[in-house]
């Protein structure tokens, strides 16, 4: 992975929160997970990638933090159903940006969400996983991104 | 179109949060909000209830997505304005889009101003 590919889902993450909430969102340092599984928080929508790229790219954040955000976008029912239409607005963003630059090179699918921890580990076997955490205001969400 | 009349506004996106978004946010007087769906289908048979006037319409939907959800809706109703509003921002999408019928596209996300600037522009074109 490049890092040009990378900046693309970093870029539409933080656009997400630049735009929608009208606050920036700063960029921890990334990191790389060689083995075990990425964290996940309480909701994450997740984007399938293939063609020249395979792999996954997730984002992942707290109730707390979605609670913060959506009140930023005026709505008022801090729901289950809300939380998961946030994050994966969050991950429909990540995938609108990955399609208008890289093109038909990688196949992106529609975002899905889950909500709590998966019994099994969201990331493909044997491949790394780039871990980026999104600062925003006091709260803390990850985007990862494990792509062969 | 007369501009006396409040033209009426159905809006169409899978997500509630962005469906709420979008009724909160736009500022344009001149709308009057009758209903919203979540899919192409539902999106078609609120239309042929309520006959709105305008319609803001994302592209990634089940069921039935946006671009064949406008084409439908065009096919009922000729004259209608539907302003794309998704987060599938290549040119590829937006062309595809406007050859069904589509009149307009803002990409997601949205400020409330450009939302409101996107439906005024809407209704300018529509004279």
């Amino acid at each position: 992975m490049t890092k040009v590919e990378l900046e693309t889902f970093v870029e539409g993450t933080t656009h997400y929160f630049q735009t929608a909430a009208n606050q920036p969102a700063s960029v921890g340092s990334p990191y790389l997970v060689n083995e075990g599984i990425p964290g996940i928080q309480e909701y994450t929508g997740i984007i399938t990638v293939a063609g020249k790229r395979k792999g996954i790219v997730y984002f992942t954040a707290s109730r707390p933090m979605l609670t913060v955000l959506l009140m930023r976008l005026g709505e008022t029912e801090m729901t289950h159903e809300n939380m998961c239409d946030l994050v994966g607005e969050v991950a429909n963003q990540i995938s609108g940006n990955a399609r208008r630059d890289f093109g038909n090179e990688f196949m992106i699918s529609v975002p899905r969400v889950i909500a709590g921890t998966p019994e099994g580990a969201v990331t493909p076997a044997n491949t790394r996983s780039f871990v980026i955490p999104i600062n925003w205001r006091s709260h803390s969400a990850s985007l990862v991104v494990c792509l062969d | 179109m007369n501009a006396a009349v409040p033209l009426k506004l159905m809006i169409v996106d899978d997500s509630n949060v962005m469906r709420r978004k979008i009724e909160r946010s736009h500022q344009c007087a001149r709308l009057q909000f009758v209903g919203s769906a979540g899919n192409g289908k539902q999106a078609v048979e609120l239309f042929r209830r309520t006959e709105p006037d305008v319609v803001t319409m994302d592209i990634t939907m089940p069921e039935m997505d946006g671009i064949e959800c406008v084409e439908q809706l065009v096919g009922i109703k000729p004259e209608v304005l539907i302003l794309i509003i998704s987060a599938l921002a290549d040119k590829a999408t937006a062309i595809e889009a406007m050859k069904r019928g589509a009149n307009g596209f803002l990409c997601k996300p949205f400020t409330d101003r450009q939302l409101t600037d996107a439906l005024d522009e809407l209704l300018r074109g529509a004279g």
